[in-house]
């Protein structure tokens, strides 16, 4: 078979597209399995005796892998709540006609828009008055006006395309509309649901913001350790981007799951 | 109102979708209105936690006419547009190119792999991208200044000089963010009806011509989505520039988050940063309003 030269520049278009991609991504991994010397080494160096030091220096370290246990107790818990609050929400908005109800979904779609930085100086003196400062709870808790909106609208989205059959048959044979929420939308749904989890974990998981101001020695979550470590003279580069890649690393894996919905959850279904 | 009700029984009653909605209604006003509140008569006191003394009186608008005839505020928010305008067209050009190499026909397994691994830049912690900056575009041992010197442009003071810090961090947005314009396109370039584009390939020999007369209507949603979404995304931008910069040199990458981050938490001046904040509020506000009128005008 003959390649075309439209071929050839397509094929090194796409080559290009992989590289820009993973470039950046491959660097940070590359450089956590050097040592310091070959991380200093001007120019850098491309092809080096990789170690596994960094990676054992940062699990020796309990700040890191305290980090990490941090987020993951806030990420799954920020994310379990909700989805509990929000997919009755999301069944509400898909199955019922009220008033106001496009106000309602505006609104709760609109929370994705605001900057952390507007509700984390009034959240930090609530969170001082109540004693809510450097918990997890605190955290859980701010992390929902972004995990909120986000399965709301993914779960809204699913439910409405559950056929209304189904539901018809089981309220002839009596079930209420908590039963047919419990035994018909939840199950059916649970796709939707999946990928919103999915969502919620991701962006709780990333977040940085919050996490600086609301926490302090307790509950600083893996991104505020990875970034703690930028200040001083000598930085321990392997062993920060050793961190780095284990923060990105499960994130990537689950992003790489719900990739066919990535466009839809960022955007919001702005592009239908 | 007078008349009884007639309308068919719906198999629930007028407050059945009431219990499903209060949970989730309730949290986001504890949570989202109640500390707006808090913020905005916030914005009416001095407030500053590192002079308890003075106690936090009311001083009217004291705050937000200090905040409206603060030079700083302003260039930092001049600043943040001028990022936007900075990168948005790079991210949406790159984007264009990107998608309309995956959406041509053939090359099936490095396609495949191409649409994979723009999910990489996507998913990777914002801090991450900033400590990935901070390697990458070191003056002595990053690679950026590598590549530049084999290209012949020599080494450059990315992190330390004005220019280079804002070239860095741009750069650094326009590799996690266009991934997300190519997606968007993609989408937007798979709802040409095959037919259409079939006929028009016949027509016309010119790619151009294709993208203008039959593409770009399809993909004209996407682009507005992109350019509103990025610019809520880039009124918010904090945890790349935090880590990469924070600000710095001087203030050349003083975006208006990581300005009112540092009155509020840095120099602690609370009464300040609110009114800062209600600003900021007010402007995503619009922003969104303008998002909704775009985009959901049609949908209930």
């Amino acid at each position: 078979m003959r390649l075309s030269s439209g071929k050839l520049l397509h094929a090194v278009g796409l080559t290009a597209v992989v590289l820009f991609s993973l470039f950046p991504f491959y660097w940070m991994v590359a450089a956590s399995f050097k040592t310091q010397a070959d991380i200093l080494a001007s120019p850098p160096v491309w092809v080096f005796t990789p170690t596994l030091q960094n990676y054992a220096d940062i699990f020796a370290d309990t700040k890191v892998s305290g980090a990490i246990i941090n987020s993951l107790i806030v990420a799954t818990s920020s994310t379990v709540l909700a989805v509990l609050l929000g997919a009755p929400a999301a069944f509400a908005l898909a199955r019922y006609d009220f008033r106001g109800k496009s106000d309602l979904w505006f609104w709760f779609i609109s929370n994705r828009m605001i900057s952390p930085i507007v509700l984390a100086l009034p959240v930090y003196l609530l969170a001082i008055q109540v004693g809510l400062l450097d918990t997890h709870l605190v955290l859980i808790l701010i992390y929902l006006t972004f995990n909120l909106p986000i399965v709301v609208w993914i779960c809204t989205d699913q439910f409405k395309s559950i056929p209304s059959d189904l539901e018809q048959a089981a309220r002839l044979d009596g079930a209420n509309q908590f039963i047919i929420f419990r035994k018909i939308y939840l199950p059916l749904g649970a796709p939707g649901i999946a990928v919103s989890a999915i969502f919620s974990f991701i962006f709780s998981w990333n977040e940085l913001l919050y996490a600086l101001v609301l926490t302090r020695r307790n509950v600083q979550t893996a991104p505020v350790v990875a970034t703690s470590f930028m200040s001083g003279y000598e930085l321990p580069w392997g062993k920060i981007m050793a961190t780095g890649t284990v923060i990105v690393l499960p994130v990537t894996i689950f992003a790489l799951i719900v990739s066919r919905h990535m466009v839809r959850g960022l955007t919001m279904g702005a592009t239908k | 109102m007078s008349e009884a009700p007639t309308r068919p029984n719906r198999g629930y009653g007028r407050w059945t979708p009431a219990w499903f909605l209060a949970p989730a209604v309730l949290a986001l006003l504890l949570i989202g209105i109640y500390p707006t509140i808090f913020a905005l008569v916030t914005s009416f006191r001095r407030y500053n936690i590192t002079r308890p003394r003075d106690g936090f009186p009311f001083i009217g608008f004291e705050n937000y006419i200090s905040v409206l005839t603060d030079s700083t505020f302003w260039s930092s928010l001049f600043l943040t547009a001028q990022f936007y305008v900075t990168v948005l067209p790079i991210q949406i050009m790159l984007g264009l190119i990107i998608a309309l190499l995956l959406h041509k026909p053939g090359m099936g397994l490095l396609k495949s792999l191409a649409r994979v691994t723009l999910v990489v830049p996507l998913a990777t912690t914002y801090a991450v991208v900033g400590l990935i900056g901070r390697l990458i575009f070191n003056r002595d041992f990053g690679v950026a200044n590598q590549l530049f010197e084999a290209i012949g442009v020599g080494k450059i003071d990315w992190l330390s000089s004005p220019t280079g810090a804002f070239a860095a961090i741009a750069i650094m947005d326009i590799w996690q963010w266009t991934p997300f314009c190519a997606l968007i396109f993609l989408a937007g370039l798979s709802m040409v009806p095959g037919e259409i584009e079939e006929a028009a390939r016949l027509e016309t020999s010119s790619k151009l011509a294709l993208l203008r007369y039959v593409q770009l209507p399809y993909l004209l949603p996407g682009l507005t989505a992109v350019m509103i979404l990025r610019s809520a995304d880039v009124l918010k931008l904090f945890d790349m520039v935090f880590v990469m910069t924070r600000g710095g040199p001087g203030s050349a990458t003083d975006l208006i988050s990581i300005y009112i981050q540092r009155v509020g938490f840095r120099i602690f001046d609370l009464g300040t940063a609110s009114a800062q904040a209600i600003l900021l509020l007010i402007i995503t506000i619009i922003i969104s309003r303008l998002y909704i009128r775009l985009f959901y005008r049609e949908v209930h």
